[in-house]
């Protein structure tokens, strides 16, 4: 893990900014910690001369006003650092929605968590960490010169031992890495497995093994416990070392000034001088290795965006005007990794015409939609629409001429009118209302209490299924699209339902190219309509949804 | 699905916090904990000491006194020097080993009393068991960072004023004060700022959250209808909102580090300007002065690691009430007789059931029959009682009326007699991040290899014995683990099979070819199969409808199987 991933710098520009101004109030601090320390011996060393209250009035109370500059600062860069946090954040967030957002859906669930809590955990690297980083390269640094100037032999003691400190540090890093490394996922399946058995308590009490199980969690605590005490024991060590070799290399320059005051090479201000800044020239790196730990949840969470942010769909998308006229699939294969879902089929969907697709599960009819909808595109083989390869046409120009009706639509928290106008923003309510009438929603729409204007609320929960799929089905009709696609339209429904849905998806598909997926039989027989049955690609053995 | 929300969250605790309990709960290892915090002083001593010391022995030079003047304070500086680090070594190890064995403790307990708490209430939702977990792991980090530091601080500082006192009266008041505003004031001052900003962005996350769901989630149905751009824009507005609030509230976060600096700096300018007036009077002579002015510099290492400690205090309370909400729960079912109920083919008669949770009654009588080896189903709406029932069956929960498996009542009989008799698949079915084997030998520890394939033929899963079925069973698919979960119930040879929503979760191509072959396994055997999904159920012998918490006319009555 690097302490300072160059991609963020890149990727937010609210990042640079930060780091300005963390170098800014840093080198600014550097200087207050010098002034303080030198203002401080001077007051002991003149006091101890003999100079009194009066005489250095003027020096203490730039003491104070060093204190108050010091807390300005202190507060000033961290008001700051949140904020570019908070603007970094948001960076890196919209940028991860733009880029999942364009081409092909994907998996939704992790994406959400990383980009509100993972990327939150970027907070303690802003605020905490990156300012630390520029303190424990600039104090260590400008101390080292000053007390040169005063100390030469200070210096030498500070300059051997302050490297010490990383090398050490490496060292022991090295040689324990492994055994850390080895340990860590030991705590993970011991950790994970308290959780794994609480949750599953009612299985266990079900199978009466509940109190057989909790001598087994108290071994397996005991287990996490020493195994956890052995890494600890590791991984405390830097801290050691640091912690070692900062207050001993303190302890020699006492020693080493004390000495030489004895004998009278060094003025007392000089010492007192010397004395106060050693200690600090040690401070920021024993804070930085503190706040590295607490900030790497956000780095670890960066590196996930930017992994999603680094992977690529698809090729170029092509510029052509959507085309109109009959589909066609021509020798169309669709591998992906793990199975094969089309394997070379070549089919005709007649402009102005239903085509029924029936075929069991995994024979690839979701397939077909999904690379009519460009959510997928062709391993080899082509698709056509009146001759026009589907490739080269924008895909949004091309999904404006379709209305799609999916088995498990997803519904919006917001009105239900505003989920019907999904496809067309600017219908009126009256054109609202005639789709949703078209759709078979009546009654459904008496039935909520504030009718159209009734919020769904998450997912569209307070809806069945059926009359959810009739909201697609509203959406279609409002949408007007001379392509209909649908997926088992009549899937799962009770025989009401099925029936509404089938009266809406007749007058839907009159005089459109429309393609239904389904496995119900009742679809296929109707005159106007061209039947396409599938096998599936290939076996996969096992039970039929792993196939899936 | 019965109970309500409100009820599983409602905190428990009769006046004693949970922050105070959970450090109860440290008690029995008191002595390591005192042995940590002794340490820790030592420690954070060692380091003050050291600036101290140091300038003790300059001053003192600068006086040019024969060198034996110097020689203890020259061995005692070298020796402060390591004995902080070892010091603080031992520290940390003592009390993570003394935090850990308290949170073994504090697991078991957990363990215990979950075990005997009725899971339909307890277990509604992963999401509350993961934060269960974590709950009692805050045990540790209330600890090791909130007990041990505080202590170590108030022994050190007590120290350091004393000393202070000593060589001059009002700078040892003067670091008195600083450290305690700088140690208690500032911490708890910055916690309570932080209360508004924190409510205002969890507000303004949640919203944000609730986009990104839509967004993500609705993807195919926005892209497909060109609405992405405007649901994008909708992200985009509510992230807004939380960046300008979390900007907004940057100024009062920022407060902490600002007042812990100045109380500082002012600390060091006060004992500067006390000691050079006394010294001017005459009252303190020159080498005390350096050390009073000195220590009073390294005197803030103390407070350090308070206000990150006292920042975590807030969530580390909630934590506690929580989890003493639930050690606080009483068992769900009460002492019972234990002799087991005979596990052969019976008949279920149930009259006049009542059962419900707290004051709130679920099942208002139900009277069911399911003849032995029929299959009956019990269908209807959420929230109508059909989780309460499964819970009754598995004994789960204790209820009023009859339940009688052919002759046993299973209202009077202990929740491991029931068992013996009863077995099935419970909502959301756990399968243990073990192996396919280890999960089914759970039903019967006993079971032989040959035994194992059989019950998985039956139920239609071809699966190695060996093969690892990851966290929460994710390397099958949804469908697997539910043939898994009726595999394991069947290896029990159960007098009545009760399936709680056995397909729930799965999408709709894949529920009705699971249920078909759980039936199928499970043909012969006495069933009872509760589902609010009205699907297959002309394989069913009886379904049944059930809202409000009472039985309703039957839907249909098929005389023949199917």
């Amino acid at each position: 893990m690097r302490p300072l991933d160059p991609r963020l710098l890149r990727t937010a520009s609210a990042v640079r900014t930060h780091l300005l101004v963390a170098i800014g109030c840093g080198a600014a601090l550097t200087g207050l910690i010098l002034l303080q320390a030198w203002l401080v011996s001077r007051v002991i060393a003149d006091a101890t001369a003999g100079a009194g209250l009066e005489e250095l009035a003027l020096v203490i109370a730039a003491v104070a006003a060093v204190a108050v500059a010091r807390a300005g600062l202190a507060y000033g860069s961290e008001a700051a650092a949140l904020r570019s946090a908070a603007k970094a954040k948001s960076q890196l967030r919209m940028r991860l929605v733009e880029h999942t957002t364009r081409g092909r859906p994907r998996n939704a669930g992790e994406l959400v968590t990383l980009a509100t809590r993972g990327l939150d955990a970027l907070d303690d690297y802003f605020a905490r960490y990156l300012p630390q980083l520029v303190l424990a390269v600039l104090v260590p640094v400008a101390v080292l010169v000053v007390v040169a100037g005063a100390d030469w032999i200070s210096a030498v003691v500070i300059a051997v031992t302050l490297p010490l400190i990383p090398l050490f540090m490496a060292l022991v890093g090295m040689h324990t890495q492994a055994r850390t490394a080895r340990q860590w996922s030991l705590l993970e399946r011991l950790g994970g497995h308290f959780l794994d058995v609480v949750e599953g308590l009612p299985t266990l009490a079900l199978f009466r093994r509940a109190k057989a199980e909790a001598a087994l969690v108290r071994r397996v605590t005991d287990q996490h416990r020493e195994a956890t005490m052995g890494t600890l024991k590791v991984a405390f060590l830097s801290a050691f070392v640091l912690e070692v070799l900062a207050t001993l290399a303190v302890a020699l320059v006492a020693v080493e000034i004390g000495f030489r005051l004895l004998w009278g090479d060094l003025p007392l201000s000089t010492a007192l001088f010397v004395l106060i800044l050693a200690p600090e020239a040690y401070l920021p790196l024993r804070e930085v290795g503190a706040r590295f730990h607490a900030s790497m949840e956000g780095v670890a969470a960066a590196e996930k965006v930017f992994a999603v942010l680094d992977s690529r769909d698809g090729g170029p998308d092509g510029t052509a005007p959507a085309p109109r006229g009959d589909i066609e699939l021509d020798e169309v294969w669709v591998v992906h990794p793990e199975r094969t879902a089309l394997s070379g089929l070549s089919a005709v969907f007649p402009a102005g015409r239903t085509t029924v697709i029936s075929g069991p599960s995994g024979a690839g009819k979701s397939t077909i939609l999904n690379l009519l909808l460009r959510f997928t595109e062709p391993t080899a083989g082509r698709v056509t629409v009146g001759g026009v390869d589907l490739a080269d046409v924008d895909a949004a120009a091309w999904r404006r001429t379709l209305a799609w009706v999916p088995q498990d639509p997803h519904l919006f928290d917001e009105s239900l009118a505003d989920n019907i106008r999904l496809g067309a923003p600017d219908a009126t309510l009256d054109e609202v209302r005639r789709a949703a009438h078209r759709a078979e929603l009546d009654e459904v729409i008496a039935d909520l209490p504030e009718g159209l204007d009734t919020r769904l609320g998450e997912r569209g929960t307070r809806l069945s299924s059926g009359q959810r799929r009739r909201v697609a089905l509203a959406r279609a009709f409002l949408r007007d699209a001379p392509v209909v696609l649908l997926d088992e339209p009549t899937a799962h429904l009770d025989p009401d339902n099925a029936a509404a849905v089938r009266r809406a998806v007749e007058s839907l598909t009159e005089g459109r190219t429309a393609v239904i997926v389904t496995h119900d039989p009742a679809w296929t027989t109707p005159d106007r309509r061209t039947a396409l049955s599938l096998t599936p690609a290939e076996r996969t053995g096992r039970s039929p949804e792993m196939a899936r | 699905m019965s109970a309500p929300e409100e009820r599983t969250a409602q905190p428990l605790t009769g006046g004693r916090g949970g922050l105070v309990r959970m450090l109860a709960l440290a008690r029995p290892r008191g002595a390591r904990f005192l042995l940590g915090v002794l340490l820790g002083a030592v420690a954070t001593a060692a380091g003050v000491g050291l600036l101290s010391l140091a300038a003790w022995l300059i001053a003192t030079a600068a006086t040019h006194p024969p060198v034996t003047a110097l020689s203890v304070a020259v061995v005692l500086t070298r020796a402060l020097g390591v004995t902080r680090g070892v010091a603080r070594y031992l520290e940390r190890l003592v009390t993570h080993d003394a935090a850990l064995r308290t949170l073994a403790e504090a697991r078991d307990r957990v363990y215990a009393r979950l075990a005997a708490t009725e899971p339909v209430r307890r277990f509604r939702s992963g999401d509350l068991v993961s934060r269960l977990v974590s709950d009692t792991d805050a045990t540790q980090d209330l600890l090791v960072r909130g007990l041990t530091p505080p202590l170590s601080a108030l022994l050190v500082g007590g120290g350091v004023v004393a000393l202070s006192t000593a060589l001059l009266t009002e700078g040892g008041l003067l670091l008195l004060g600083g450290l305690l505003l700088a140690g208690l004031g500032v911490p708890l001052l910055a916690a309570r700022l932080g209360r508004g900003p924190a409510r205002r962005a969890a507000a303004a996350r949640a919203e944000l959250a609730t986009r990104l769901v839509d967004t993500l989630h609705g993807a195919p149905d926005l892209l497909a209808y060109g609405a992405m751009d405007r649901a994008r824009a909708q992200v985009g507005a509510a992230d807004a909102a939380l960046t300008r609030a979390a900007r907004r509230d940057a100024a009062v976060l920022g407060f902490g580090a600002g007042a812990t600096a100045l109380i500082a700096g002012l600390t060091l300018w006060g004992s500067l300007l006390l000691g050079v007036a006394a010294v001017t009077r005459g009252d303190l002579a020159p080498i005390p002065l350096a050390v009073l002015v000195l220590t009073a510099l390294a005197a803030f290492e103390i407070v350090a690691p308070l206000p990150a400690a006292a920042a975590r205090l807030g969530a580390v309370r909630e934590s506690g009430d929580r989890l003493f909400a639930v050690l606080d729960t009483p068992p769900a079912t009460a002492p019972a007789d234990p002799t087991p109920v005979p596990s052969h083919s019976a008949d279920l008669r149930i009259r006049g059931l009542r059962a419900g949770y707290g004051d709130t009654e679920v099942l208002h009588g139900v009277d069911l029959d399911v003849p032995a080896g029929t299959h009956v189903a019990v269908v209807g709406p959420s929230g109508a009682g059909k989780s309460t029932l499964a819970a009754v069956l598995f004994r789960f929960m204790d209820a009023t009326g009859e339940v009688r498996l052919g002759e046993a009542d299973l209202l009077r009989r202990s929740p491991d007699a029931v068992r013996a008799a009863v077995s099935g698949v419970p909502q959301d079915p756990h399968v243990f991040d073990s192996t396919v084997r280890e999960n089914l030998r759970l039903a019967r520890p006993d079971a032989t290899d040959p035994e194992l394939r059989d019950v998985l033929d039956r139920v239609r899963l071809d699966l190695g014995l060996d093969e690892r079925v990851g966290t929460h069973g994710h390397r099958l698919s949804g469908g697997m683990r539910r043939r898994l979960a009726l595999a394991r119930a069947l290896l029990t040879d159960p007098a009545l099979l009760v399936l709680d929503e056995p397909t729930a979760h799965l999408d709709p191509a894949t529920r009705d070819v699971v249920l078909d072959d759980l039936l199928t396994a499970a043909a012969g055997r006495t069933t009872l199969l509760i589902t609010h999904d009205p699907a297959l159920l002309d394989r069913m012998d009886h379904v049944l409808r059930i809202s409000d918490g009472r039985l309703q006319t039957p839907l249909s009555m098929t005389t023949a199987r199917h």
